[in-house]
């Protein structure tokens, strides 16, 4: 069984966000890039999965939509482990141009399901895994918390309000994780960084999907504003701003 | 950069050298930043959340970290792969090594174990040795340390009492003797241990496995920093070492000892740089927290100062160690042929025993600079022990006095210098008079003119000069006793330091002009005119202190003369330039240079 994991390139969650031309365009300039975290966790999964011995899964295939500087990420997926990649030579401009470019790759592959995180660390989408589970014509789950391959089934937990749901699914099918798939990332280790280079990366052409929006503006969050403090014996002044100013009772 | 381009150690000191021929940290390749963001990964995952337990020196917790890394592959990054390396170049393992430099402790631990715990088996052990000790160092599942000093031979070396005789069956050396201050011997499996056999004059060297009979550890030492890194004293008791664990040839110890400290002083110039990084991001974020007078300490322009220095002092050390590096791998490459790469490795660490010993000096210097600006910057909590600002405060310490202290090591830049002149691997003697016959028709001061490169190129011209003058009239006067007069030794080394640095960065900065945009590089420019400014009048002050201590007469006033011409420089507006150069640290609130 074959395993594709969708991949993210995404700012380091520690960057300082900026804009550029009128608040529309992100300001990229020295910004690292790393593997959006939740498809990090898809990506350990996988190869969890791949080194159970008990399991089906023979191939893990990392797959992305992006143009030449996403391969030093795609390049830190495979020092991980997976097998080879994929690259669709694209800006990943909205989740539905992504979507529709990613299926126009998968219809023709051959898998027993593929992992997507359930949203990313840029944008927080929260879209891209149900769109191509749609293009796809295949079922999906989300927010899917572990995976078991059994055979030819595959058994999905989700974590749902106050307890757990365990589901058995046919493949193929398209897994949208969330945290707890996995718990940690994992560190390339040296022998990794080393094979990845010998390894695959397929560049594919990108399909026509059409753009349906477009960035107008963006807004950073305001500044906080100073700490107010408070006498301790003044409950009345306390209550007034927590009622008047903040608005929070 | 000319692959073929011969590169000789300490050259520097009387030959130009252009951007294009060295190598600058903004070269390294995909695979280089991986292994680094490894490395990164590894401290932010399993050292940083264990600080404290580190330094309590929790029973077992250094030994497994160091296993861990090994997992990783991060103990053998430069062994030969039929050791289970990975046979990276030695830009690479300075570049692991200065991450893993933030790493207070466990960086020693872990540049202990790589370095002159690995590496003395590498380059001085026989096939025998090589497979049965490299693969158990490489994977970690062995733990390496190096015992050299013992309590009456520290900087002295050779001075150790520590004897070995042959027991009467031939088949062992009997070591006695006391070895101290020994990195990992808490935890080691194996040590190289340095002994004289018989009644020799001169050290040997043999491979000791802990579990050999007749070896005592005392409890660990309580130090001032590192306090995580086991440090014991060893008593070696009749402790029978079998002779094919003889390291190399016999009497072959000291000359050992010495290549694999120069190996040791380079790979400290990169273990600063990763603390000195650390620090100055501990700094920077600070100063954009606190507030006082209702503003932000960073707004502050005592702050700023402070941080731009910070900045600064790790830009320019950054520069030359890399450089320095890079000069390695060049040397081993053009030098391999009819050698093994081992021998050829540790010929380049002793072909740059220059270089090693400058940047041990200055990267040492400057990180108890950064380190110390850290505390002052953090202010009271700065002198608490509840963050880690004391932690680097103390820890850095010691890089000023171990791999030879810093006192040894400038007298062995100079001493270097003059024997590598007097056997003729470059023309030391013959520049150095020409230095300072020029000196009779030098009138006036010598104001550099021209662009940026060509003035700042003119000034380090100018700084060479000084230093081959220095180094031709104090050679006239003392001779052979010039070794005795340290202070001018001192004076003298402290010039060639500030040339090497100072050629370095500005020949970065000159290199990144392709890689940066005309916007981006101002800052890296105003990173040299603060530093080479500075420098110069530092130069000037060490010439005149060297000048005024020896020369007489006529000579003391050409070199007064010659002094203050070769330091007149433009004036620089340095507090606008430190603003700016702290100003895009702030911003990024990071050190991203």
């Amino acid at each position: 069984m074959r395993i594709f994991v969708c991949l993210g390139n995404v700012p380091d969650t520690t960057t300082k966000v900026t804009f550029t031309e009128n608040n529309s365009v992100f300001n990229n300039t020295g910004v690292q890039w790393i593997i959006n975290p939740w498809d990090e966790l898809a990506l350990t999964r996988a190869m969890e999965l791949k080194e159970d011995t008990g399991s089906l899964v023979e191939k893990v295939t990392v797959i992305t939509v992006g143009t030449k500087s996403a391969e030093p990420t795609i390049r830190k997926a495979l020092a991980i482990g997976a097998d080879d990649a994929i690259r669709i030579d694209a800006e990943p401009t909205d989740a539905y141009a992504v979507a529709a470019k990613l299926a126009d790759v998968l219809k023709d592959e051959d898998f027993g399901f593929v992992m997507c995180g359930i949203e990313s660390c840029d944008y927080n989408g929260f879209a891209v895994g149900g769109m191509l589970s749609e293009f796809l014509n295949l079922p999906s789950v989300s927010a899917v918390s572990g995976i078991e391959v059994e055979g030819e089934k595959v058994s999905v937990s989700r974590t749902i309000d106050g307890g757990k749901e365990i589901m058995s699914i046919d493949t193929p099918f398209v897994a949208i994780v969330q945290k707890g798939i996995s718990i940690e990332p994992r560190i390339p280790a040296m022998r990794g960084i080393m094979m990845a280079r010998k390894k695959p990366l397929n560049v594919v052409e990108a399909s026509n999907a059409e753009i349906l929006t477009n960035h107008k503006s963006f807004e950073l969050p305001q500044p906080k504003p100073p700490c107010k403090m408070i006498d301790p014996e003044n409950v009345k002044e306390l209550f007034d701003l927590l009622q008047k100013e903040a608005k929070v009772i | 950069m000319e692959k073929n381009k011969k590169v000789t150690g300490g050259e520097f000191i009387v030959k130009e050298t252009e951007a294009k021929d060295i190598f600058i940290p903004e070269e390294f390749d995909e695979e280089q930043k991986m292994i680094a963001q490894t490395c990164r990964d590894f401290l932010d995952t399993e050292v940083f959340p264990n600080l404290d337990r580190i330094d309590q020196q929790e029973e077992g917790l250094m030994a497994e970290l160091l296993t861990k890394a090994g997992e990783l592959g991060l103990l053998s990054i430069s062994l030969p792969e039929k050791y289970d390396g990975f046979d990276q170049s030695f830009v690479t393992s300075m570049l692991a090594g200065d991450v893993m430099g933030a790493g207070y402790s466990f960086a020693v631990a872990y540049s202990c174990h790589t370095g002159i715990g690995t590496l003395p088996i590498l380059y001085y052990g026989n096939d025998q040795q090589k497979d049965k000790y490299l693969p158990k160092l490489a994977s970690g599942e062995w733990k390496g340390a190096y015992a050299l000093t013992e309590p009456g031979a520290g900087s002295d070396a050779n001075a150790g009492k520590t004897n070995a005789i042959l027991s009467e069956d031939g088949k062992h050396y009997l070591l006695n003797g006391q070895k101290m201050w020994i990195t990992n011997s808490g935890f080691a499996d194996i040590i190289t241990v340095f002994a004289k056999i018989d009644n020799d004059r001169v050290l040997s060297a043999f491979i000791v496995e802990c579990n050999f009979p007749g070896i005592v550890f005392n409890p660990e030492e309580k130090k001032m920093g590192i306090k995580g890194s086991s440090t014991r004293q060893i008593f070696f008791n009749d402790c029978k070492v079998p002779v094919e664990n003889l390291l190399g040839n016999r009497g072959q110890g000291f000359r050992i000892a010495l290549n694999i400290l120069h190996m040791g002083r380079i790979k400290l110039g990169g273990n600063v740089l990763g603390a000195a990084k650390y620090a100055i991001n501990q700094s920077v974020q600070y100063a954009n927290e606190r507030k006082q007078f209702g503003l932000l300490i960073s707004t502050f322009g005592s702050i700023k100062h402070k941080l731009a220095e910070q900045v600064i002092n790790n830009f320019v050390t950054e520069s030359a160690v890399f450089r320095a590096s890079h000069n390695i791998d060049q040397y081993v490459e053009q030098n391999l042929e009819g050698n093994t790469k081992e021998k050829t490795t540790i010929d380049a660490f002793a072909q740059f025993a220059v270089e090693a010993a400058v940047l041990k000096v200055f990267g040492s210097e400057v990180l108890d600079y950064i380190v110390d600006d850290n505390v002052q910057i953090h202010g009271g909590m700065g002198y608490s022990a509840e963050l880690d600002v004391d932690r680097g405060y103390r820890d850095s310490r010691i890089n000023r006095i171990f791999e030879g202290t810093n006192e040894i090591n400038k007298i062995l830049v100079v001493d270097t210098v003059l024997k590598r002149g007097a056997k003729g691997y470059f023309d030391l003697f013959g520049e150095a008079e020409k230095a300072y016959k020029e000196l009779v028709n030098l009138s006036g001061t010598a104001e550099p003119e021209g662009d940026f490169y060509t003035e700042k190129k003119q000034i380090i011209r100018n700084f060479r000069k000084i230093a081959l003058f220095l180094i031709h009239t104090a050679s006239e006067k003392f001779q052979r006793k010039l070794v005795y007069e340290q202070e001018i030794l001192n004076n003298i080394a402290d010039i060639i330091m500030l040339l090497y640095v100072s050629e370095s960065s500005l020949l970065r900065v000159e290199k990144l002009e392709n890689i940066k945009d005309a916007e981006q590089i101002k800052v890296y420019k105003d990173i040299i005119d603060v530093f080479v400014y500075d420098a110069s009048g530092k130069i000037s002050k060490f010439a005149k202190d060297a000048i005024y201590s020896f020369a007489e007469g006529e000579v003391k006033d050409l070199l007064v003369k010659g002094t203050n011409c070769y330091t007149a420089i433009n004036g620089v507006n340095t507090k606008e330039a430190r603003r700016r150069i702290a100003d895009k640290l702030i911003e990024d609130n990071k050190y991203n240079f």
